[in-house]
């Protein structure tokens, strides 16, 4: 069993309401200091076996397929634990 | 005339698609998102709501429902295809239509009255309309948002693929106050807003939304760089 790491996030250039009203919530708590906050989706892929180059390609397929969508959201795709590939 | 409405699992305002079609004198025929199957239809109709209850992101598990392939190639083979709202988001999921549709910028659920200008009535879904008419349309929506980059937005412009624009106030931050695109044949329309909530006064603000579906012609299937032309030829009569 290997676990495979799949993050999505808005393209820099795309608005992002979400992460804008987390902004805006952290100084209401008394948390300063922070100049931007973006929000993303992070997707743990169990995959059986070995993680090879060939399932690493496809990983990404998946990513570039259903898991973002490539007009509006950029992904990054590494094996659990390992620094990213 | 036979007209499908596509039933996904979440789907909200297919019934109400059926019974503008219907209103518009074409019969409606339903479709369910689990078969390939398109029932001989001449033109379809993927209706708003929160299809697979917008898991993952609007409209993209819809997308690869069995009866989208077929809606897919169909489409490809020039028969028309009104995607609303939730529909339109499928549509820019699938490709069928550039750019995407992203969270309204002021994080708020839009719900009300939306006056809209008709850009180019000369596609499959606006023959019936002026270019440049100006109707009401209920608009309600959480991720209405249109968005695509500069070239893509610009070549819309250029090419009059604009297809409705929003007037007084942008409700939900589309870029370049976009309501709806259509694809270069003009076949494939997607909409903001809900032209099926507008054909009746007694339940909807007046009946503006009924040319949408007046404006299909018998001509179906035709090859994509004539629908446009054939589309024009045979405009149907203002309801």
């Amino acid at each position: 069993m290997a676990r495979v790491v799949v993050d999505v996030m808005l393209k820099p250039e795309i608005l992002d309401p979400q992460g804008k009203a987390v902004h805006g919530a952290l100084p209401r708590l008394g948390f300063d200091g922070v100049v931007g906050v973006r929000q993303g989706k992070r997707f743990e892929l169990e995959l059986d076996g070995a993680v090879t180059p060939e399932r690493l390609e496809q990983v990404r397929a998946m990513a570039a397929t259903l898991l973002s969508n490539p007009v509006i959201e950029d992904f990054s795709v590494r094996i659990d634990g390992e620094p990213e590939a | 005339m036979r007209v499908g409405v596509v039933t996904f699992p979440g789907s909200l305002d297919d019934v109400d698609a059926a019974r503008a079609i219907r209103a518009a004198g074409r019969e409606a025929v339903p479709l369910w998102h689990g078969d390939h199957d398109l029932r001989g239809v001449d033109a379809v109709v993927l209706p708003g709501g929160f299809s697979y209850g917008d898991y993952l992101r609007c409209g993209a598990i819809a997308r690869f429902a069995p009866v989208m392939t077929e809606v897919l190639a169909a489409a490809r083979e020039g028969m028309p295809v009104l995607g609303i709202c939730n529909g339109f988001q499928i549509l820019c999921e699938a490709h069928l239509l550039p750019g995407a549709l992203v969270r309204n910028h002021r994080q708020r659920f839009v719900c009300r009255d939306q006056r809209v200008r008709v850009d180019n009535s000369s596609t499959a879904w606006t023959a019936a309309y002026g270019d440049g008419q100006e109707i009401v349309l209920p608009l309600k929506n959480g991720e209405g948002g249109y968005v695509a980059d500069k070239t893509t937005l610009d070549r819309l412009e250029g090419d009059g693929q604009v297809v409705a624009r929003y007037l007084g106030g942008n409700p939900n931050g589309s870029l370049r106050d976009i309501a709806g695109i259509c694809n270069g044949a003009g076949t494939v329309v997607g909409l903001m807003p809900h032209p099926e909530h507008a054909v009746d006064a007694l339940c909807g603000p007046g009946t503006d939304g009924l040319g949408f579906f007046a404006s299909l012609s018998g001509r179906v299937a035709q090859p994509a760089a004539t629908s446009v032309t054939a589309s024009r030829a045979s405009t149907s009569p203002t309801p």
